[in-house]
């Protein structure tokens, strides 16, 4: 059986029936890493013996009849920066490569209740920092349409595994566009949910007050399925916010009538490609002739995300990250003389460049002298960013964009000019200010054919509008959609038996 | 011409809350357990672990606050202290800078020189760090993360302070009000209560103070005094020798009665001070505000006022006793049984008073049992036993707080009230002691002690010396 042409949903439907088991699935997907995983990098740990066994024990309780939910037995990765009791969690980093963590992750937790059975976990860019999953001490994720080109990042690793068909849905986390932008480049779904959704409890933190762990899957239905899975409230995440409103699978609806959804003007203007431009349009009005009402407005303060962003972003990196000192786990240098030598070198060695500028970065906004001009500048943006979203929000039931202003970049060509790539993050980064749920579906193919993604950006605890817009595309378009063919191709050249 | 000079003192008072767990975890927050037992992924700073906020710790933190007339911020945060050592296990200890949960406060202190107040600038709350112990024989060293997370309360107070008999007199009144809420032992050698003296000199009745330093290590409050004296001196001949007091960090070493520089201003760390964004505001509501306020207990001040209405007291007593909380509720609850204040009071005045001496101990530590001494009354007023076998028996129950009726049963020291064999005795000692009968008859009263004496000896001391006086007189 063709596991890779099932949605997960199906293939739960099927362990359920018999037709096939865990151990099974989890073979199938074995088997594809083994051949994938030589060309396209996506994943740093694969645990196969840990994830048969987990197979076989999560089949005996379908069998029983205590794991009767639509996750049960489906085979998934986590980016690697979700920490799974007695698994190495390396964020992509030297100073963590020998690191086992010693608990759970309340949004993995989740999944294992679930009975969905883990495989490995996914390359980032290191500590989730980074738009390309190049800063990865374990080097770069390929892309699955293209390998000259990069998966896009931080969770480039979980995106290109589902588009491979590494494992029928994945994890990502997303600080500022880090499951929707490598989502877009690799033609998956992505999703980041209202701040505060999805427990972050043993998510290692990049910046606190944006981080949100996420679904990333091959259809719309799988991400509703899989975000309802990981969705709960965590007395051990203070953030966390009790919801009653999860069912999010019941928003699986073909029907967007007399939906508003605005469309930023800022968003179509100077630095977007062309093809990505005319593809959003066309969406847009794919949604005009299926009844819903279409406009563009001015958002206002989309030159403002990104600086905001980069200061209170490296600002909570830069105390998150000071953990990793040599002392208590991780990597500690081999020759130091003294405390602070260790430390320095501890650290100088451990961290790739790009985490080491945003330390930096970080470092000099919250210094004394220079919080209020930086750190408490940015928080005013942001709290004024939020209220424009407030204000477009009682006009419009969802906000519609394009994810990223370019397709995946070619491998190599972001790190020569990391300003540049901090403005490819220029549509995702305010839903992570705001708090606000976003998300990305596939909405076409450049000429070059490379994925193009579509953003929808709801208000706070409306990912149902947002699922039930997303759904009604995919059902519309996905017949429009190009089979993701070249993985095929490329299997066959590594595996030619 | 000889200066006159005034010192300046400002303190700041670290107490480690007695909550039973730690500020941001679930682990036990107990003292004294092997290294690293009382620890989880939150306390030892593991990626992806966050801190959740203990409730109690609020609570006495802002008790603390109402004891202290401060004005309870009703929405306060924390945020990040970032620095490296160590014993920190995240690389920031997680505490209040910008709205401290409690501000503007002040306490009234009294000393020889009369009252005045002490104002408290704010009270915050934050985490403990763990503990290093070097091994210079392996030349390496180790943390122990128990202590990581204890909750602490900084009681920070304005320089209102001037000399060290002030400062001893703001750390007892603290401290009295702290244990009467129960938000800590207050222990300084045990390291509950931490004060670090700020504190400078200027001319006799300028308006401009001088330049501070602020002194660390401070275990007793005998140091303390030793310190302020030691670190007065030490600025006045720097000014006198022309020179400048620098604004530093000094460490008491109170076994050479000397302080030395720790870090100077210019080497201050920038501790880029900012909002926690792993814990959301803390918002005290007006219903849990007046929770609060209504579980606080009667307070020393209220206490001496209502004891002096309510027991025919001396003040002298009324004072020791509303001293510690402790030795306050074993009054009442004492009187409360045997309805005799003044009795009770004489225990807790003469006896207790004199052991807690002898073992070096804290009213907070007596272990008798308010039933056992309310026992001990009853059973001296009945003639069950008399004064000088009751007072061997405290001294027993003041070790193990024993059962004093079961106690002088089992080692048989209950009076003998049988009144023909107390004769028979008195009989043989009259007998024995001729020329003392003789002396008595002759006019002597004193002799009649002497008797007395010889008779509670040949009883082993189980009989009551007015029986025991009255049968003599009837014999002789």
């Amino acid at each position: 059986m063709e596991i890779r042409a099932l949605t997960a949903i199906q293939l739960g439907e099927k362990i359920k029936q018999h037709e096939l088991t865990a151990v099974d699935a989890v073979r199938y997907y074995l088997d594809r890493i083994a051949a994938l995983e030589p060309v396209y990098h996506a994943l740093i740990t694969v645990e196969p013996e840990m994830a048969l066994q987990h197979a076989a024990k999560v089949q005996q309780r379908i069998d029983a009849g205590v794991l009767t939910g639509p996750l049960a037995g489906i085979p998934l990765v986590l980016k690697d920066n979700l920490c799974v009791d007695g698994m190495r969690t390396t964020c992509g980093s030297k100073m963590l490569e020998h690191f086992t963590t010693a608990y759970t992750a309340g949004a993995v937790q989740n999944l294992e209740k679930a009975g969905a059975v883990i495989l490995g976990k996914a390359n980032m860019d290191e500590f989730a920092m980074g738009s390309t999953t190049e800063t990865s001490y374990y080097g770069a994720t390929k892309n699955p349409y293209d390998q000259e080109r990069v998966a896009g990042g931080s969770s480039g690793g979980s995106c290109a595994a589902v588009a491979l068909g590494e494992c029928a849905f994945a994890l990502g986390s997303d600080t500022g566009g880090s499951i929707r932008q490598p989502a877009s480049h690799c033609g998956v779904v992505g999703m980041k949910p209202t701040y505060g959704t999805v427990s972050r409890y043993g998510l290692v933190a990049y910046a606190s007050s944006l981080d949100q762990i996420g679904p990333v899957t091959d259809n719309v239905a799988d991400c509703a399925v899989v975000l309802e899975a990981i969705t709960s409230y965590d007395p051990k995440d203070s953030t966390s916010i009790k919801r009653d409103d999860t069912d999010f699978a019941s928003a699986l609806i073909n029907d967007v009538r007399g939906m508003r959804i605005g469309i930023p003007r800022d968003y179509l203007a100077d630095g977007i490609d062309n093809e990505i431009k005319e593809a959003i349009l066309a969406a847009a009005e794919l949604y005009r002739s299926l009844g819903a009402c279409i406009e563009e407005f001015d958002l206002g303060l989309a030159e403002y995300a990104i600086p905001a962003y980069y200061v209170i972003a490296s600002a909570e990196a830069s105390s998150n990250l000071a953990r990793f000192d040599g002392v208590k786990y991780g990597y500690r240098t081999g020759d130091y003389g003294g405390l602070h030598p260790m430390y320095k070198k501890t650290r100088s060695e451990g961290f790739g460049e790009e985490v080491k500028r945003r330390i930096m970065l970080g470092s000099f906004a919250l210094s004394s002298g220079y919080y209020d001009a930086y750190y408490l500048k940015a928080l005013q943006t942001r709290t004024m960013i939020k209220k424009a979203f407030d204000q477009a929000f009682e006009k419009y039931d969802l906000i519609l964009g394009p994810t990223a202003p370019t397709t995946a970049p070619r491998l190599g060509e972001s790190l020569m000019d990391p300003i540049k790539m901090y403005l490819r993050d220029i549509y995702t980064i305010s839903a992570n200010l705001a708090g606000l749920p976003a998300m990305s579906i596939p909405c076409g193919m450049s000429g070059d054919g490379l994925p193009i993604g579509l953003q929808l950006i709801g208000n706070c605890f409306e990912e149902k509008k947002m699922i039930r817009a997303a759904y009604t595309f995919e059902q519309t378009f996905g017949a429009a959609k190009p089979a993701p063919a070249m993985t095929e191709t490329t299997m066959k050249e590594v595996n030619p038996a | 011409m000889n200066r006159k000079y005034m010192t300046v003192i400002g303190l700041e008072v670290h107490v480690e809350l007695a909550t039973k767990t730690k500020i941001f975890c679930g682990c036990s927050t107990q003292f004294g357990s092997a290294a690293n037992t009382h620890t989880c992924p939150v306390c030892t700073g593991m990626p992806g672990s966050l801190p959740v906020l203990n409730k109690q710790v609020v609570e006495y933190a802002a008790a603390v606050g109402l004891a202290t007339n401060c004005t309870i911020t009703q929405y306060s945060q924390f945020d990040r202290k970032n620095y490296f050592y160590p014993d920190n296990p995240q690389g920031y200890q997680i505490s209040q800078l910008y709205s401290p949960i409690c501000r503007n406060g002040r306490v009234e202190i009294e000393t020889e020189n009369g009252k005045k107040d002490v104002r408290i600038h704010e009270i915050h709350m934050e985490e403990d760090a763990g503990k290093l112990i070097h091994d210079e024989r392996e030349d390496t060293s180790l943390v122990d993360y128990n202590r990581s997370g204890v909750p602490l309360i900084e009681i920070v107070s304005e320089p209102d302070m001037r000399n060290a008999e002030e400062v001893i007199a703001y750390l007892e009144k603290l401290r009295l009000i702290i244990r009467y809420l129960g938000a800590s032992d207050c222990k300084l050698q045990e390291g509950s209560m931490r004060a670090d003296v700020n504190l400078s000199v200027c001319d006799a009745g300028s308006a401009r103070f001088g330049t501070r330093t602020e002194m660390k290590n401070l275990n007793s409050f005998k140091a303390i005094t030793r310190a302020i004296e030691g670190e007065r001196a030490r600025q006045i001949a720097l000014i006198e020798s022309g020179n400048k007091v620098i604004q530093e960090t000094r460490r008491w070493d109170d076994h050479k009665e000397y302080s030395y520089a720790m870090r100077s201003k210019e080497d201050a760390q920038d501790y880029r001070y900012f909002p926690e964004p792993d814990l959301v505001p803390l918002i005290i509501s007006n219903e849990w505000l007046d929770e609060i306020r209504a579980k606080q207990p009667e307070l020393r001040d209220e206490k001496r006022i209502r004891y002096q209405e309510e027991y025919d007291l001396p003040d002298y007593d009324i004072d020791i006793i509303t001293g510690s909380k402790h030795m306050a509720d074993l009054f009442e609850a004492t009187t409360a049984i045997c309805h005799s204040p003044k009795k009770v009071s004489n225990w807790l005045m003469g006896e207790t008073l004199r052991l807690l001496k002898e073992y070096e101990e804290d009213p907070e530590d007596i272990r008798f049992s308010p039933e056992n001494l309310a026992k001990l009354i009853q059973l001296t007023d009945q003639n069950v036993i008399n004064s000088t076998i009751a007072k061997e028996i405290f001294e027993v129950m003041y070790t193990e707080d024993i059962d004093p009726e079961k106690y002088a049963a089992d080692h048989n020291l209950t009076t003998v009230s049988d009144t023909d064999a107390l004769r028979t005795v008195i009989e043989r000692v009259i007998a024995d002691n001729s020329q003392s009968v003789t002396d008595y008859r002759n006019g002597k009263e004193r002799a009649i002690g002497f008797l007395v004496g010889q008779t509670m000896k040949a009883m082993q001391g189980k009989a009551d010396p007015g029986t025991v006086s009255r049968l003599l007189r009837e014999l002789l």
